[in-house]
């Protein structure tokens, strides 16, 4: 046994050997599989996990605190720092929850290219899944491949807003500005070639490949009883076989209108969610491919109309008195919404991101809750590792792509 | 007289509110005979204090001692099978209590139910993990962020601030600075309480950077010598170029791309 004292303290970690003849050991935080911040304790027996504990809270940053100090725009661009891999998703779920409470809607071109960046965005995050996902099984190739077309995609990004990685492209009541010139056309290259690499470059490398599928069949097995009980969402929970899309079946934004399928499998293991991602990009492009006579088809207007809560376009604020004292009070107060509480999901390319927030009528939010989907997936990650060998654990944290932005949150 | 500042409320005010100013409401519409949400409340009938519809939500305040036999209903009769988030909102200095939602859905019919209670300070709250296991490392946060107390859940531990950390950030008392106790936690926890004077608050924060400080730092474009004291003020020292190496070797060779390829 160990005596700790203060130059030595106690070490969980080089708690080897056990009475009981099990070995405890630390995976992470610093582990380049764990996806960001994790720290796993695992009790293995032989090579068998008996008991995961996942340890979070390395990257906590108190964004929930932060947003009950900020207005309500100030906050928004601090949920990039959430779901750092797909930005505009969190904005967009952040201010979509604002808007339900203010009761406004976008106007349509705003729509447009709000769907457009959510699928563009879902597309990043999916190669960068495909890509991490694949190095940490030992497909070294893949990832420099999926990354070469997320850089692209990136670019795209670029384009619109001006950042690739931290995006807030999104703004409470509609977007900031229009698509620029080339986008479309941009846009149309790019998921030819999303789908022409796909096809041919990522399953052609993956899907039949014998080591891929002997690593990832029947890894990280997740009932449908088991994904609902634990809150999964998303991929994971159409990857047990249980047909739920958000975008689907709580239509927000466009999504009613446009036609996509929802992939599903019902092989509960990791094959079949790598599977549900590669079908997802081909149905995101898809999305995509519609927006554009969408999109042409829209008038010009941006930004909701709600002069209480939301600034009037910057020509009306340089000529028009009361739109410039409207503007004063709102930037210098922020925008108070009516008292309420309200819940708002949308499927973020993680799962179900949703905010709660309640509102005193305050220009700060009283509480704001982000329900974010990895959270839920970690915490499951204490259930599936158990009877699982070491050699999987690496398979299933990356099966389950937690993004530790929005579990420590 | 210096302004007085409520110690229970340590959160961002709003610098000025119109005296006139009534906050709107987010509708509540009553919930319609017939409907699905009609069926959830005739079923919970024995537990609903107050029901409505918020956002296309269903509502339903109930007692907090009845909560885990409202939700065993609600999952049980009702089909709401996911249990998607679970926390609280802190009423303490207004009403002493805090406000607990439990956000549901079902799958089948894609509706939401959120199930409101109210608990007192220091009471505690009965978990519901043996129904939902999504509510494990919900209440676990639930009890890190607040300091509420759940009987029967399975591992009731801290899970995002360490384990030995004193107070609870989500209440409104909390001071969003970082008290004594957040600031020296660090040294505490590595050296002891009384390296605190050995060490001193300029080292306290390994990022901390003294622009007068000449032993760590190295001024941009000249250099002091080791240790000297630079407070009375720094020594006037553009930076120059020369000019022979501002050669802009692009103008004509550089190429630049029309389109992405």
């Amino acid at each position: 046994m160990q005596q700790p004292n203060k130059l030595t303290p106690f070490f969980e970690n080089l708690n080897f050997e056990r009475d009981d003849n099990t070995m405890v050991i630390n995976f992470g935080p610093q582990h380049p599989s764990a996806h960001g911040q994790l720290r796993l304790v695992l009790e293995l027996d032989g090579e068998q996990v008996v008991k995961a504990y996942p340890d979070i809270g390395y990257l906590h940053r108190g964004i929930e605190k932060m947003a009950e100090n900020m207005t309500y725009n100030e906050f928004l661009p601090t949920t990039d720092r959430l779901d750092y891999i797909a930005s505009t998703s969190n904005n967009y779920a952040y201010a979509l929850a604002v808007e339900k409470l203010l009761g406004i809607e976008a106007p349509r071109r705003a729509q447009v290219i709000r769907t457009m960046l959510l699928e563009i965005n879902r597309i990043i995050s999916h190669l960068f899944f495909i890509a991490t996902h694949a190095l940490d099984v030992g497909a070294m190739s893949v990832f420099l491949y999926a990354f070469r077309e997320r850089e692209f995609g990136m670019d795209l990004m670029e384009d619109y807003c001006g950042a690739r990685l931290t995006h807030s492209a999104v703004r409470i009541g509609g977007v900031p500005l229009d698509l620029p010139e080339g986008f479309i056309e941009n846009m149309i290259a790019w998921c030819d070639k999303v789908d022409h690499e796909v096809k041919n470059t990522y399953e052609a490398l993956l899907t039949e490949n014998r080591i891929w599928k002997m690593r990832l069949e029947d890894v990280g097995v997740i009932s449908a009883e088991d994904a609902l009980n634990w809150g999964c969402s998303g991929p994971m929970i159409r990857g047990s076989g249980v047909k739920y899309d958000i975008r689907k079946e709580e239509p927000y934004e466009l999504y009613g209108e446009l036609d996509f399928d929802i992939p599903i499998s019902d092989r509960c293991d990791s094959y079949g969610r790598y599977m549900i991602y590669m079908q997802e990009i081909y149905q995101s492009t898809r999305i995509l491919r519609q927006l554009v006579p969408m999109y042409k088809e829209s008038e010009p207007q941006l930004m909701a109309h709600a002069p209480q809560y939301i600034s009037a376009p910057k020509e009306e604020i340089m000529t028009q008195n009361y739109a410039l004292m409207q503007h004063f009070v709102l930037v210098t107060q922020g925008m108070r919404p009516p008292k309420g509480e309200v819940y708002v999901p949308t499927e973020s390319p993680k799962g179900e991101l949703g905010f709660y927030i309640k509102s005193e009528g305050e220009p700060y939010a009283y509480r704001l809750k982000c329900r974010a989907p990895s959270f839920f997936h970690t915490g499951l990650l204490q259930d599936i590792l158990v009877g699982t060998y070491i050699a999987d654990v690496v398979t299933i944290i990356g099966t389950t792509n937690i993004v530790f932005g929005e579990v420590d949150r | 007289m210096r302004k007085y500042t409520p110690k229970d409320n340590v959160q961002k005010k709003s610098y000025y509110t119109d005296r006139y100013w009534v906050a709107p409401r987010v509708p509540r519409e009553a919930v319609e005979e017939g409907t699905h949400f009609a069926e959830v409340v005739e079923k919970m009938k024995d537990f609903v204090k107050e029901s409505y519809i918020e956002v296309g939500q269903l509502v339903i305040h109930i007692d907090a001692k009845e909560n885990f036999e409202a939700i065993k209903t609600l999952k049980e009769e009702c089909g709401y099978a996911q249990c998607s988030e679970q926390s609280a909102v802190d009423y303490l200095a207004q009403d002493g209590e805090f406000e607990l939602f439990y956000q549901f859905l079902n799958i089948n019919e894609a509706k939401r139910v959120r199930i409101v209670c109210r608990i007192k300070q220091g009471e505690a709250i009965e978990s519901i993990v043996p129904l939902f296991n999504s509510a494990n490392f919900a209440e676990r946060e639930m009890y890190d962020m607040f300091g509420i107390k759940v009987n029967n859940h399975p591992f009731l531990k801290r899970i995002i601030m360490p384990d030995d950390w004193e107070g609870h950030p989500l209440l409104k008392t909390y001071p969003l600075q970082g008290d004594e106790f957040a600031s020296w936690y660090e040294v505490d926890k590595i050296f002891g309480k009384e390296y605190r004077d050995i060490i001193g608050p300029e080292n306290r924060d390994p990022a901390r950077i003294d622009r007068y400080d000449t032993k760590r730092f190295s001024r941009v474009g000249y250099e002091v010598p080791f240790g000297a004291d630079i407070s009375e003020g720094e020594k006037e020292n553009p930076i120059e170029y020369s000019e022979t190496v501002l050669v802009d070797y692009n103008k004509d060779s550089g190429k630049q791309l029309d389109h992405r390829r």
